[in-house]
């Protein structure tokens, strides 16, 4: 025990804790609590049915009321722990009247289930009777939402505006990168200021125009208003620049010497050596587009054509919000970039710290 | 990827390995990028020829530049032209000319403080609103953000764990986001429990003006916030460790090595998130349009959704007025913008 102590309370320098330690520590403890908890909360009620939903207080863990197949009966009985004289018993419900709850012994069931005789039904006040119950997943809020509405349909609109999305971005900004950091070229250095300055010009200023593009383009209402617009973005050309500049001249020339094409030099010699940072840009391309709102409401009026996040915001819209699908939903969109976080975690920090990307 | 050893026995190795799979894979991927890169200069090469290897640049800078330039460039431009427009029609040429009718219009307003008094009363309400959630948000959440990253960078266990902690709210959509919390904050959620279970009164979070505007801009400080403590914590970092020794021998305390060693030296990074913290803060809409639709009544309507109100989302649209409206965000933006560069170069400089 003292050594894991010990271990926990290490520190570099070798020095006891101190009260400056503690209060860091509990800082931490509660960030974590109020960072991750929210979203914890919502995993734990997607899985609870909706009857539970609505129990108040709510409960940390999905719960069901254990039930019992009897014979003689249609529906599977609901089975409750009650004390009849003094003794704890395991019954089966099969009505209830007003307070008044009709049991049943399921180990001993009635000989005949339409006419139990009064010493096989037990009268039970609703109050002294307890639910037996066990964890249970209600899975049910997450296939039903994919069969009866539209959501696999929203799941493959998102992964079709994000997958497109992105391989488009990364192939016109590292063209255009490559074109900025290795040619010299009239207006070279205008079109890099233009791009700078328009870094900071979001998609909310320019709505109006850029929908009236779209729709003369004949593009309203497709996925492909969702997916080109956004697809010339500053800081993937900012990057992919920033990063080809350190890429040497010297190798460029040589295999010009030895006779490669200005447009293989570029796939084959640039782009691989730009991977890492061609990486960064995909990462964040992905996450751009995955949880992209504003646009897709705009251009986006017919449901079949919805992403996960328009649909999921016009299924929440409605007036009697179904919260059982919706936090299953929920928990289904954020998965993806929850995987993202896990796995490249690494690469999307760095990627912020050196860059300051907008995530 | 595959896992068998190279002295595995051959009959072993013919069979088909999941990693091999996982190879397999990955090879008729790069092959059919490999074929249509090669494809393609049967198509580019014949142009190199023929504009010359050194005009090729112009040929790599296209594609993004036409979409640049169609989809960014020429709607600035247009916007303005636009926002001198009335009328229901959608294209330009349609639409009547009316100089700064649009903007007179944002602006008849008896006193700026009041927006009952103008006539563009919705618009002024945002802008107010829009004020109060970049002061609050902004300053709470810079502050926090360094309260962190300050924790974040002092030597603790399980440093990378804690980093990400922060960090993932970061990356959740503004919808997923503003669902937890609606899910938190309903009449029969979390918070509610807790506080009743404390002895209180279950509160309308969502129903009540002030908590509304409350949670609106606790929501998006938690939402936000692991995005500029990262940028901090890169800035703490770069901060040489010897200044704090010498502080230390010198004998400043805690304190005073915070206030005359971080604080100084984190000045700059400190400018950058704060301007970038307003970029953002000035556009909020999303998660907001989630949580609480702009309710109870316009407590949390903003200028981003005052312009997809106006714009799109009611039945008559008034895309001029949107267009005035997108106009002044725009220039509120960029003055941020020029802050930005201007203290980017300061510190460049520096």
């Amino acid at each position: 025990m003292s050594t894991l102590r010990n271990f926990l309370i290490r520190k570099r320098g070798g020095s006891r804790i101190d009260i400056t330690d503690a209060l860091t520590y509990l800082y931490l403890a509660v960030g974590t609590l109020v960072m991750f908890g929210p979203v914890l909360w919502v995993v734990l009620s997607s899985f609870k049915t909706q009857a539970q939903l609505v129990e108040f207080p709510p409960r940390l863990l999905p719960y069901a009321q254990e039930t019992i197949v009897v014979d003689g009966y249609d529906e599977p009985l609901p089975l409750y722990r009650v004390v009849v004289d003094g003794e704890e018993r395991v019954l089966a419900q099969i009505r209830r009247v007003g307070i008044e709850a009709h049991m049943i012994d399921p180990e001993n069931p009635p000989a005949d289930p339409a006419r139990p005789t009064d010493a096989e039904r037990i009268r039970v006040n609703i109050n002294d009777r307890e639910p037996i119950e066990r964890l249970s997943l209600a899975l049910e809020n997450y296939t039903e939402p994919l069969e009866k509405f539209r959501f696999a349909t929203y799941l493959k609109n998102s992964v079709i505006v994000t997958t497109v999305a992105t391989i488009i971005t990364l192939v016109i900004n590292s063209m255009a990168a490559f074109a900025l950091s290795k040619y010299r070229f009239a207006g070279r250095d205008a079109v890099f200021v233009l791009i700078i300055a328009t870094l900071m010009i979001p998609i909310s200023v320019i709505l109006v125009p850029v929908f009236l593009v779209i729709t003369q383009l004949n593009m309203n209402n497709t996925l492909w208003g969702v997916i080109i617009p956004g697809a010339a973005t500053p800081t993937g050309v900012f990057l992919l620049r920033q990063y080809m500049l350190t890429i040497p001249d010297e190798l460029l020339e040589s295999a010009r010497i030895d006779g490669a094409s200005e447009w293989r030099i570029y796939w084959q010699i640039v782009l691989p050596l730009a991977r890492p940072a061609l990486a960064v840009l995909a990462i964040f391309s992905v996450m751009w587009r995955w949880n992209d709102f504003l646009w897709p409401l705009i251009v986006l009026s017919r449901s079949e054509l919805f992403t996960l996040q328009v649909g999921l915001n016009a299924f929440q819209g409605e007036l009697q919000i179904q919260w059982h699908y919706v936090l299953a939903m929920t928990v289904l969109t954020l998965l993806p970039i929850t995987a993202v976080f896990a796995f490249l975690q690494r690469f999307i920090t760095t990627g912020i710290a050196t860059t300051g990307l907008k995530g | 990827m595959s896992h068998t050893p190279r002295s595995a026995p051959i009959a072993k190795r013919a069979q088909l390995q999941p990693g091999d799979l996982g190879h397999l894979v990955k090879s008729v991927f790069l092959g059919a990028y490999n074929a249509l890169m090669v494809g393609l200069e049967l198509v580019i090469n014949p142009l190199q020829r023929l504009v010359g290897a050194r005009r090729m640049a112009y040929f790599f800078l296209l594609p993004n530049m036409i979409i640049f330039g169609v989809f960014v460039l020429f709607p600035m431009l247009l916007n303005f032209y636009y926002s001198g427009t009335t009328g229901t029609r959608l294209m330009p040429q349609d639409r009547t000319w009316a100089g700064l009718a649009n903007y007179e219009h944002l602006f008849r307003c008896g006193n700026f403080s009041q927006p009952n008094t103008c006539v563009e009363d919705m618009f002024w309400r945002a802008a107010h609103n829009t004020v109060v959630f970049v002061m609050f948000q902004v300053g709470g959440m810079v502050l926090l953000a360094l309260v962190t990253a300050v924790i974040l960078n002092r030597e603790i266990v399980a440093r990378g764990f804690f980093r990400s902690v922060y960090f993932y709210p970061v990356l959740l959509s503004p919808v997923v986001v503003g669902l937890i919390w609606k899910w938190i904050l309903q009449r029969f959620g979390l918070l509610n429990a807790v506080l009743t279970g404390l002895g209180g009164e279950p509160i309308q979070f969502l129903l009540d003006r002030d908590w509304a505007t409350f949670w609106v801009i606790l929501v998006s400080i938690w939402a936000q916030m692991g995005f500029y403590t990262l940028i901090l914590l890169a800035g703490l970092q770069s901060i040489p460790a010897v200044l704090y020794e010498a502080g230390e021998i010198d004998g400043a305390n805690v304190w005073q090595r915070f206030r005359f060693i971080t604080l100084p030296l984190l000045m700059p990074t400190l400018f950058v998130v704060l301007v970038l913290a307003l970029i953002r803060a000035v556009q909020v809409f999303d998660q907001v349009f989630v949580l609480t639709g702009g309710g109870p009544g316009t407590a949390t309507k903003y200028m981003v959704q005052y312009i997809y109100e106006t714009g799109f989302a009611n039945q008559i649209p008034r895309r001029g007025l949107a267009s005035a409206a997108s106009v002044l965000l725009g220039m509120v933006l960029l003055v941020f913008t020029l802050a930005q560069l201007w203290l980017g170069r300061k510190s460049e400089a520096a």
